[in-house]
């Protein structure tokens, strides 16, 4: 997977691009946490991700976890079929989905 | 066609791979290969988490293609300490996120997307189906 991050003071921009699994979780986590410090909105573009497994879910509820302590967070372009897990799993009601 | 494989974490995506191959072969519509890849992610990776741990040992994963109706079977199976994953309480998806743990989330989406999941112990192999159609 690659993921894209942008920054602009307070604001963080992450665009995860392919699929959040098991194997790419970890980096997903890497790149959220290396950028985090000092940032009050955030935005998780889901425009290029194809799917997301429960692996990518724990890190999600984690940063929301930790976004909603000292700001917000938001999720941006979610397709249908990454939808449809936040539906199953009641992530629905946990996340902002725009 | 089936696949035998080290069951580790790395080889998720190969074992991805060879599943997508066969379903390119009946032109697979998005949404259901999302699930099944998800499916895929979800229980090879807790195989290769606990069936053997702290060990390597190894998996086969098997594709089928029905007919009438139309529907692809994927049969996971490994020699590992038998683990029946439908056993798993489903997890609580009403709790806020402080509440919310996380665990049983994957095999709770598997039972939601696929049509059938079933398990069985047989000839000292985990066999885990899952049936969805197309």
């Amino acid at each position: 997977m690659t993921i894209n991050t942008n920054k602009e003071g307070e604001k963080l921009t992450i665009i995860p691009e392919g699929r959040i699994d098991t194997v790419t979780a970890p980096e997903f986590s890497k790149a959220i946490d290396d950028n985090i410090e000092g940032v009050k909105d955030l935005v998780i573009d889901f425009e290029k991700l194809e799917y997301i497994s429960s692996a990518g879910l724990r890190v999600l509820l984690t940063t929301q976890k930790t976004m909603s302590k000292v700001g917000t967070m938001k999720l941006v372009h979610v397709s249908d079929v990454i939808m449809d897990v936040f539906n199953i799993t009641g992530f629905v009601d946990i996340l902002t989905i725009e | 066609m089936e696949i035998t494989l080290p069951a580790t974490i790395e080889n998720v995506e190969k074992v991805t791979e060879f599943v997508n191959a066969e379903l390119a072969k009946i032109n697979c519509p998005a949404k259901a290969k999302a699930e099944i890849d998800i499916a895929i992610d979800e229980l090879f990776s807790n195989i290769a988490n606990y069936a053997y741990n702290p060990e390597i040992g190894k998996a086969t994963v098997k594709v089928e293609v029905q007919e009438n109706p139309q529907a692809v079977v994927i049969t996971f199976m490994d020699k590992g300490i038998p683990y029946d994953p439908l056993k798993r309480e489903d997890p609580n998806v009403k709790l806020s996120a402080d509440e919310r743990g996380i665990g049983g989330l994957g095999i709770f989406m598997v039972k939601k997307t696929m049509d059938s999941v079933e398990y069985e112990y047989k000839d000292n192999h985990n066999i885990l189906k899952i049936k969805k159609n197309i």
